[in-house]
């Protein structure tokens, strides 16, 4: 059945600001679903006369076959060559004429496509973006030049660039090899040569289907016209087949300290230890971003003003919590000032760790971390791309855009016990370890032993 | 993992907006309430669009302080947020002779403590407060940054102006400073791209001249800054009537004049030195150097010559030239060396405009095997930009630059970053009601006219930094002109001793 119409449920929710000027703006929108499955998300903001289409495929490179790694972000450069009723080279320079720019990326859970352009414009970006989802066109010679520019995208991002194949490294290592993030989003050269013009036709009849996608538009636009083209151009695309099933992942743990060592074009050793966690939203994701605030947020978190500030032994401090669809990690790393030692780097890392785990934050540890993320918060929705990226975010990642203020909410509900009992349940477990030495000193690098 | 490198922004913060005399269009399209049928509708051929909107620029207040302090307010009320910043008329160009990073080392350790709070105070509070700080300087200024939840003002201001009048430069934080940034130097030599934009601007402009030397300095120079020489600096040209505070957000002009005077009125003013870097003439005949780096995977590229200052009257041609070349993503450059060849990720270019001329200068990674016809490449490009170019690629570019600018004044950051090169460079504040008009007005003429006077194929200046003996036979073999050939040691000194 395809239909011209809309048929699903719609929700509309008010855009209602408290009087407390910290508290997150709610953002309000319409959520309603073609008849070929394809979820089409609404949201108006007059403010600037600018609108923002933001597609989101449920593909990844989570998804891809052994041996096609980095396939899902190659296929991602093949999209923007040319469709049925747009002939090669056509969509940019359509896309410029009208004053829009766009892009697209790839993650290990989905891939996305925007246009931001002057309000006008916007039937032209959908139409682009509804002729390629129905009717891409794919050659062996746009498959041959897009590999080349991804090649050449990943020695920009990688091969070329100091510490470069650290991520990679270290994600072989913590997740298992059947796990779909054992490999990095941008592949290996050789897998990228191995690419056919076959894996592209099949890639894009399974995932790039209207029931595996939704369009977020945000901006100065005017609601019935955006349904009547939405409809116009994407309504008779038909279903895609039946998804394969994404494998089912256990919760990744360590067994026990893994310890690596790379060699690279570097003037100075640095040190990655990454420790499972777990997936974006879940109850512990937030005391976790906390938790890495507290660790290496500023100058004053324990990692920086001990290694960087005080001591001087360390050029740089990093702490991320990753987390996203299936699963996540937490990030140290730590770079050596000139003569000093890795071991040194891990040694003060455990010893504040542990001295967290044990006795805890303070008040004011907590509260600047949840100030600072309240005002990154707002920063995120000041534009109409960071808008249109938070809903498309949680209609996948939390299964509805309604979920800005909670996001925001999970933050101001963390307690210092929270902190505390996080980094106890995760940190003190066993983690992978990675050091980035010069070429030729493999003798740099950490060990268990080492004391 | 994005598809191309950041698409075109007209470098240099030179950026333009529309407020063009066409009929404002407040609504995106017509509005359509019934579905048509598909039989009226061609879905072979892209939908004709409404006319484009116009932005209506926000009306920008100018005042000034008893001391000389100019004072510029933009109004914007979507959320709760203002930006403020503090620009001082004094950067590297003012740096003096044989102490490069001077005024960057200066603006560097302005949040680390002032007379009343210590470096870790400066840190706490920001983070408190939830407001983000920063300092640097540029060629022509020095800056600090303050944003802040309108409900924050109060405290963050207070912060902000402390930072901005009392630094103290306390010394074991100038040592702790200087050690971070000789480590930093000492780093650039593992990125190609960061050996490449130093040897270009010296092999431009000359190593000894304001526009060859670094703006963070050198290994020798910040190790030998004392907090003398800082707070020389800082003494004399951080003074109001060398100064413009710019405050973009949630804010009225009254209740900001009115913070201005309490936190700044008792600023007092001095003479400030004025110094505008002299520029060499434009080399005789194309130079390629090459440097060393064994194994790289890819070569960076860094190719032009020395272009126009920020006043010149060819900017708005400059603009159009550009984004056909190479400041967008359908430019000849782009869609050359990227689309067609596959040699790059991206290929781009721009001209840095300052107070006096900055350099044109195009850029790629290029993968290490296709060094040489890259290069062949990019020349073919810089020649053929000197013939006509087509009508329909010019009008292209024009409405590119004329429809794009509204997106640039979407947030408080986006509208400083609009406002401070008119600040900069003394540009009247209303410069953005006819730069859609001036866009419009660029001609086939003039757009070759600039191509002739800024690009020479045969004086360009050319650098090359990749695997030596890969590349070096090829690059030889299509004799571009003089070739000198440099290491690592020789663009950024010899590696210090720690």
């Amino acid at each position: 059945m395809t239909s011209r119409y809309l048929v699903a449920v719609c929700i509309l929710i008010a855009g209602t600001n408290t009087g407390q000027a910290q508290t997150a703006p709610k953002l309000s929108y319409e959520k309603t679903t073609l008849a070929n499955g394809l979820e089409v998300i609404l949201h108006e903001d007059h403010s600037t006369p600018i609108v923002v289409v933001n597609t989101w495929y449920k593909v990844g490179s989570g998804d891809e076959k052994p041996g096609r790694t980095g396939f899902a972000h190659l296929f991602e450069h093949v999209m923007f060559t040319g469709s049925k009723n747009v002939p090669s080279g056509q969509f940019d320079k359509w896309l410029e004429a009208a004053g829009a720019r766009n892009n697209g990326s790839t993650t290990e859970d989905r891939t996305n496509y925007y246009e931001s352009m002057p309000s006008n414009a916007l039937p032209l970006a959908l139409w682009l973006d509804a002729d390629r989802m129905g009717h891409l066109v794919i050659d062996q010679v746009k498959l041959d030049l897009q590999r080349d520019v991804v090649k050449n995208e990943r020695r920009q991002r990688v091969d070329n660039v100091p510490y470069g194949r650290a991520n990679e490294t270290f994600l072989a290592a913590l997740f298992p090899v059947k796990h779909p993030y054992h490999w990095p989003v941008i592949g290996s050269l050789a897998d990228l040569t191995a690419a056919s013009l076959d894996d592209v036709k099949d890639f894009f009849r399974t995932y790039y289907a209207p029931n595996n996608a939704s369009i977020v538009i945000a901006g100065d636009f005017n609601r019935d016209s955006a349904l009547t083209w939405v409809n116009r151009y994407f309504g008779s695309i038909p279903r895609g087949p039946k998804l394969p099933a994404r494998p089912v992942v256990q919760t990744v743990t360590v067994a026990r300290d893994t310890f690596l060592v790379m060699e690279d074009k570097v003037t100075l050793p640095r040190v990655y230890e990454v420790w499972p966690t777990g997936r974006i939203f879940a109850p512990d994701d937030a005391p976790l971003d906390i938790l890495a605030d507290v660790l290496g947020g500023d100058k004053n978190s324990r990692l920086y003003k001990r290694l960087v500030f005080d001591n001087q032994v360390a050029q740089d401090v990093t702490v991320f919590n990753n987390s996203t669809k299936l699963d996540g990690f937490f990030h140290i790393s730590v770079t050596a000032k000139p003569g000093q030692a890795p071991t040194r780097m891990t040694e003060i890392v455990a010893e504040e760790i542990a001295r967290l785990a044990k006795d805890g934050i303070a008040d004011r540890e907590l509260a600047r971390a949840q100030n600072t993320r309240r005002a990154a918060f707002l920063d995120r929705m000041a534009s109409v791309l960071g808008k249109a990226d938070r809903l498309a975010e949680y209609n996948y990642f939390a299964g509805t855009p309604d979920y800005s203020q909670q996001d925001a909410a999970r933050y101001d509900h963390v307690t210092a016990a929270d902190v505390k009992r996080v980094a106890n349940l995760y940190l003190t477990k066993p983690k992978v370890v990675l050091t980035v030495v010069p070429e030729g000193k493999k003798e740099l690098m950490v060990t268990g032993g080492a004391k | 993992m994005k598809r191309g490198a950041s698409r075109a922004s007209l470098i240099a913060g030179a950026t333009l907006a529309v407020a063009c005399g066409t009929p404002v269009v407040t609504t995106s399209a017509p509005v359509v309430t019934t579905p048509q049928t598909s039989a009226a509708i061609d879905l072979t051929k892209p939908p004709t669009l409404a006319p484009p909107p116009a932005l209506s620029v926000p009306p920008i207040v100018a005042r000034q302080l008893a001391n000389g302090l100019r004072i510029v307010i933009v109004e914007q009320h979507e959320l709760p947020l203002v930006d403020v910043l503090l620009q001082v008329r004094s950067g590297g160009e003012s740096d003096p002779a044989g102490s490069p990073g001077t005024a960057s080392l200066t603006a560097g350790m302005l949040l680390e403590g002032t007379t009343t709070r210590s470096a870790l105070q400066i840190a706490d509070q920001q983070a408190f407060l939830g407001v983000g700080m920063g300092a640097g300087s540029g060629w022509e200024q020095s800056t600090v940054t303050l944003h802040a939840p309108t409900a924050q003002l109060d405290s963050a201001l207070a912060l902000f102006a402390d930072v901005v009048l009392h630094p103290a430069i306390p010394v074991a934080d100038l040592e702790r400073v200087r050690k971070m940034r000789l480590t930093a130097l000492a780093q650039q030599r593992d990125r190609g791209p960061a050996i490449a934009d130093r040897a270009y601007a010296a092999a431009l402009y000359g190593a000894d001249t304001p526009y060859g030397r670094p703006l963070a300095g050198t290994e020798a120079s910040i190790a030998s800054l004392t907090r003398g020489d800082l707070m020389r600096f800082y003494t004399a040209v951080y003074r109001p009537n060398n100064a413009t505070l710019l405050v973009v957000g949630d804010v009225t002009p009254d209740d900001v004049e009115r913070r201005a005077k309490a936190l700044f009125g008792s600023w007092t003013r001095a003479e400030v030195p004025v110094v505008t870097a002299s520029v060499a003439s434009a080399p005789k005949a194309t130079t390629l150097v090459i440097v060393d780096k064994p194994g790289a995977a890819q070569s960076s590229f860094r190719l032009g010559g020395i272009g126009a200052p920020r006043n010149t009257e060819d900017y708005f041609a400059l603009q159009v030239l550009n984004t056909l070349l190479g400041g967008s993503f359908s430019s000849r450059l782009q869609q050359n060396l990227r689309e067609k060849h596959g040699y790059t990720y991206g290929a781009t270019s721009g001209f840095a405009m300052r107070r006096s001329a900055g350099p044109f200068i195009a850029t790629a990674e290029v993968v290490t095997a296709k060094t040489d016809s890259a290069l062949m490449e990019f020349l073919n490009e810089l020649r053929a930009i000197r013939d006509p170019v087509p009508a329909a690629e010019l009008e292209r570019a024009k409405r590119y630059l004329q429809l794009g600018l509204p997106e640039n004044f979407e947030t408080t950051r986006g509208i400083a970053s609009q406002m401070l090169p008119l600040i900069t460079y003394d540009i009247p504040l209303d410069f953005y009601n006819t730069a859609v008009q001036k866009i419009g007005a660029v001609t086939q003429a003039d757009v070759q006219r600039v191509a002739r006077q800024y690009i020479d194929p045969s004086k360009l200046t050319l650098v090359i930094v990749g695997d030596r003996k890969t590349i070096e036979p090829k690059l030889r073999a299509l004799n571009p002109g003089e070739i000198i050939i440099r290491e690592t040691r020789d663009v950024l000194g010899a590696p210090r001793t720690p």
